[in-house]
């Protein structure tokens, strides 16, 4: 558990940091949390030459809520989500989710950025983006440009995302209707067995629009657009429910770890994308 | 002189047995300011890495140390080659086995030590452990205990041809002993003819103490004047110093072992582990101070596990359901080297204590232990010597028994408990229990938890569940556990040869203040709370006004260390038979300045007072200045006891512990209700800190039934070497404990004490995995191993059909 040697970059803005990285390519990586980055270097599974750590940038810091939008930098940590009363009101699953993120002490330091930047397929944001329709502002040497979290994810830790590009900042439409983060761990900062977010609209008793997204069911995110399909114009009854989760289990590719077999993990998989469709529709 | 202090506020005073005192070693460990082996730092100190075997089973073709050799900062890497000429490529076990301190032609086990690095600073030491080159031809691997004694793959080449081991005929080249106890004919004979008869096979899974505080040592060779000082993470220092004498050819006067504070042991730091022995020879070969600490993976992969046991039972029993005989069989599963930590005389520990709480009259145990391509240890995780697998097989046995008899399993249990009035108890399998009072306590705690309501909450909810209204199942796991703590006596208990007695030195200082030392060494355990406890009731000085020392066996007095809860059995008992040293004296001096005959006065808390006359008194400060400052007639100077004490016989403290958990079927979710828990381990020393010890002994208990193991794959990689994968409790996974007691002293001990740190752990595993089973036991299930994890439960579940 002791890393290579590195060198250790801490630059005041956003210039500096996409300068060291323009200069050192794939040799430079830049550091968020940590949670992800710093057990991999320690592992000595990450060679990391050059670290940038880019706490010092005051631009990347942050929740914005204006004309209807709702804007977070990206090194905005899991505390602060919490915390921040106008983000609950504007989209309470935010902070439903950040609760169910590990423990206090790594959400001081754990940052969404690098939640949703990472690739990991065990991190909770990115199925959540997804969900929301996030979208995702990279800045690189070149400028910036904007990719939505649904086309975001390629594989597990292959994103969209140059390597010398930096995710600044992730925005998404203040909520409507009802919402629900489910997730099963075995413990405290465990990774989800099984995870899923849900937001449901309803118009008189109609399901208008709906989002299922699943997280560590899959190398990547899961945005199952068969199961928002099944529930859209329906009233979400036990019936409508059981089709949506049919369909949502067509999309998942689970695979086999310490969690459990694929056939446990379908189950559990089915039991809570059920429950978290439930919770949604009933505060929809 | 006017006392105004009343005889209750002396005693007060004192915080002496049974007072609650607050842990004196607190106010450090809050503040950050505990000393532990990490924190040794010495002048010119070179830090130590190994090199490991990343295969479970391979041949060294070569070693190739040149590049890291080249790294500046690096000044050795050592190999198997250097340590031959010392004869220390190789190692005693505390089995009676041998180890590789570094890998001697091949590997055994994933994370085996191969080389050892030494370099300027430990970020050096990391980078040169990448560039030592091994080359490695990749062996058969064996991992299935009972395929290792059919396989043709040998493992141990080292002992090709050796049909005779430490603890008698091997079977197989993979085999290391049979151990057996008792009758097999009778019982085979009883169980023959019995009404009823359950058998059941079941597997404790292998697992790992995993302290906070992982191990380590810093040597330190002085080559001016001869001494070798090791600090270490060592739960027995007196032993690592023989240990260290016979290996090394040091003069054991020229050894000193100092156990610094030690953030948990648990059983994992009894054992002598390479790092030890490479930091000494590196300190030897440099000649300045070696330290080396593992890291965490490192830890769980190649320092000792626990447990690993296959436990094949038969219990009979009549229709009325009294248990008639019990037939054990353990394959037990000890890696690559048998390195358990057990009385020599014990190669499967006290598991012949597996017939329980229980009135068994005919038993018999065998265990047959055999090498794996696993790491090697076997330890006592919070428990006495394999006590915890007895306590398991015995209360899931009683389970099957009573499933097979249709019985409610509480009552089964009451109907076969050993009764009061058996005391002193002879087991079949040869131990005598000390006390007991077994009905007593199992009644106050289905008392305390209303069990016959739990048993009809649970009837309704099955029903309900069966009318498809909830998916949530309710569990009542009971256990009811004897442990045997306190090895010696030394008769029966050594380890390498070194009897199992314990010690403590008392020197009273002449204004009424006492430091004592014990063989000991706390890892948590609060020693240096509660021995000056047992002393300030023995000899009249305040608990505050008393230093507890132990670990500097350049100061302390010879003892076995600290394990299998055998401090307060015999340590405990040796400060109070040294305090009785002091008092006996101090009574003659107390005669002597009030002027009357030794008989004539008596102890009185803080005092000795003229029998008859209490206002005539002479206070322990008095005396204490006495001895020191005033010539006595036929009495020398000075007030000092020392007392080396071998138990007459261990204690046996008991317990009956509940937990209610409520299991949701489809996800395999646990949640667990409630948890009571009542011990009796004798004289209660300080209630606080043996709250605390249950806590910590069901918290450790909550993660091997819940959760916590060792697993490898068929290749003999460990699956689950970080804290993401190994269950590791904290306060969000841990359910409220209700604690309650009954007292039953042990009638051998000085104080009547019988020790609890592992009790709970003891108690607690099969109280939690039985609340599991109970919870199907409607369904159809009549086990199903640990750990208790979701997939684990949702399996169980799924083959009874809950799912269809």
């Amino acid at each position: 558990m002791i890393p290579s040697q590195f060198e250790y970059h801490r630059p005041a803005d956003m210039a500096g940091a996409l300068a060291v990285l323009a200069e050192h390519g794939d040799d430079a990586r830049v550091l968020a949390g940590g949670h992800s980055l710093i057990p991999m270097m320690k592992l000595r599974m990450a060679d990391v030459p050059h670290l940038i750590d880019l706490q010092d940038i005051e631009a990347l810091k942050g929740i914005k809520i204006a004309g209807g939008q709702i804007t977070i930098g990206a090194m905005t940590t899991q505390h602060e989500l919490i915390a921040d009363t106008a983000l609950h009101a504007a989209a309470p699953i935010i902070r439903e989710a950040s609760l169910q993120i590990a423990d206090p002490q790594v959400r001081y330091m754990g940052t969404i950025g690098g939640n949703v930047a990472n690739g990991d397929p065990g991190n909770d944001m990115p199925g959540l983006m997804q969900c929301l329709d996030a979208q995702f502002t990279l800045e690189g040497a070149e400028g910036k440009r904007t990719v939505p979290a649904r086309d975001f994810y390629e594989a597990a830790y292959m994103t969209e995302r140059d390597d010398e590009e930096i995710l600044t900042q992730i925005s998404f439409a203040v909520q409507q209707g009802g919402y629900a983060y489910e997730k099963q761990k075995r413990k405290i900062g465990d990774y989800a067995t099984a995870a899923c977010a849900v937001s449901i609209t309803k118009e008189n008793g109609t399901v208008t629009a709906a989002s299922v997204a699943m997280t560590n069911l899959s190398d990547t995110p899961v945005f199952s657009e068969a199961a928002n399909a099944v529930l859209v114009g329906t009233s979400c009854d036990t019936a409508d429910i059981k089709a949506a989760v049919a369909a949502a289990l067509e999309d998942i590719d689970p695979t086999e770890d310490n969690r459990g077999p694929v056939a446990f993990k379908k189950h559990v998989a089915g039991i809570i994308i059920k429950r978290a469709i439930e919770r949604a529709a009933s505060r929809a | 002189m006017k006392d105004e202090v009343t005889r209750d506020e002396r005693v007060a005073n004192l915080k002496g047995l049974g007072c609650s005192r607050k842990r004196v070693e607190d106010a450090r460990f809050t503040q950050g300011k505990g000393n532990y082996i990490d924190d040794i730092s010495l002048p010119g100190m070179l830090h130590g890495d190994f090199v490991r075997s990343p295969y479970a089973h391979a041949r060294i073709k070569s070693i190739n140390i040149d590049a890291a050799m080249a790294l500046d900062g690096v000044t050795a890497v050592l190999t198997a080659k250097d340590l031959e000429p010392l004869s220390l490529h190789w190692m005693p076990t505390l089995a009676g086995d041998k180890q590789m301190v570094l890998a001697d032609g091949k590997v055994l086990f994933q994370g085996q030590e191969v080389a050892f690095v030494v370099a300027r600073d430990r970020y050096i030491a990391a980078d040169a452990v990448e560039l030592v080159e091994v080359e490695y031809e990749e062996l058969p691997v064996v991992v299935d205990p009972f395929k290792a004694l059919e396989s043709d793959v040998v493992l141990r080449e080292d002992l090709e041809g050796q049909t005779e081991g430490a603890h008698g005929p091997r079977k197989h080249h993979n085999h290391i002993f049979t151990w057996e106890v008792g009758e097999e004919e009778a019982t085979n004979a009883v169980i023959d003819d019995a009404d009823v008869v359950a058998e059941e096979t079941m597997y404790y899974h292998r697992t790992h103490p995993c302290p906070l505080e992982p191990c380590g040592s810093v040597a330190s060779m002085d080559k001016v004047n001869g001494k070798l000082t090791l600090y270490g993470t060592f739960q027995a220092p007196h032993v690592v110093r023989t240990v260290a004498s016979l290996l090394s050819g040091i003069e054991e006067h020229n050894i000193r072992v100092v156990s610094p504070d030690i953030g948990g042991g648990f059983g994992n730091k009894v054992g002598v582990y390479p790092g030890y022995i490479c930091s000494i020879v590196a300190s030897i070969v440099t000649g300045v101070p070696v330290k080396w600490v593992e890291d965490r993976m490192e830890n769980l992969m190649s320092t000792a596990f626990a447990r690993d046991y296959w436990m094949t039972g038969k219990i009979s029993a009549t229709k009325e359901g009294k248990i008639t005989g019990l037939h054990c069989h353990v394959t037990a599963d000890h890696g690559a080297f048998d390195a358990c930590a057990d009385p020599t005389k014990y190669p499967a520990g006290f598991m012949n204590i597996c017939t329980g709480s229980y009135d068994i009259p005919t038993a018999y145990l065998a265990v047959d232990g055999v090498y794996t391509n696993k790491a090697p240890g076997g330890v006592s995780y919070r428990c006495s010597f394999r006590v915890t697998e007895a306590v398991y097989f015995i209360e899931r046995m009683i389970e099957v028994l009573a499933i097979e008899l249709d019985m409610d399993p509480a009552e089964l249990r009451r109907i076969n408990f050993i009764k009061k009035e058996q005391f002193p108890y002879q087991s079949a399998l040869g131990w005598e229990y000390d006390s007991g009072d077994y009905h007593t306590a199992w009644d106050k705690a289905l008392k305390a938890v209303d069990y016959a309501g739990l048993r009809a909450e649970q009837a309704e909810r099955v029903a309900a569940f069966k009318r498809g209204e909830t998916r949530t199942l309710m569990g009542i796991g009971l256990s009811f556990f004897t442990e045997i703590v306190g090895a010696g006596p030394v008769k029966n208990c050594d380890i390498l040869g070194m009897g199992m007695f314990d010690s403590c030195e008392i020197r009273i200082h002449p204004t009424g203040s006492a430091i004592a030392r014990l063989g000991t060494i706390s890892q948590g355990q609060g020693h240096a709370t509660t021995f000056a406890q047992i002393l300030a009731s023995e000899i009249g000085i305040p608990a505050d006004s008393i230093t507890i020392e132990e670990g500097d066996t350049d100061t302390a007095p010879y003892g076995l260390g600290t394990y299998g809860s055998r401090s307060t059995p015999v340590a405990g008992a040796a400060t109070a038979m040294a305090g009785r040293k002091i008092r006996a004296k101090a009574q003659m001096i107390a005669a002597y300045l009030l002027e009357v005959h030794d008989d004539d006065v008596e102890f009185d808390v803080d005092r000795f007072v003229v029998k008859g006359a209490p206002e005539r008194f002479k206070t322990m400060g008095e005396i204490a200045y006495a001895a020191y400052n005033q010539a006595i007639p036929g009495i020398e100077p000075g007030l000092e006891a020392v007392s080396y004490y071998d138990p007459p016989n261990m204690t046996y403290p008991f317990g009956a512990y509940v937990c209610v958990m409520d299991i949701d079927v489809d996800t395999g979710v646990t949640d667990i209700r409630r948890f009571y828990a009542l011990d009796d381990c004798g004289t209660r020393i300080n209630p606080m800190v043996i709250e605390g010890q249950i806590h910590g002994g069901l918290t450790e208990a909550l993660a091997v039934a819940m959760g916590q193991e060792i697993a490898y794959d068929d290749m003999g990689n460990v699956k689950t070497a970080t804290l993401m994968d190994f269950f590791l409790p904290t306060a969000w996974e841990v359910p409220n404990y209700e604690t309650d007691h009954t007292v039953t002293p042990s009638p051998h001990h000085p104080i009547g004490a019988k020790g609890v740190g592992e009790s709970p752990h003891v108690g607690g595993v099969p109280c939690f995995s039985n609340a599991v089973q109970d919870a199907f036991r409607p369904f159809g299930l009549r086990h199903t191993n640990m750990p208790h994890d979701h997939w684990r439960i949702w399996q169980a579940a799924n083959s009874l059909g809950l799912h269809d």
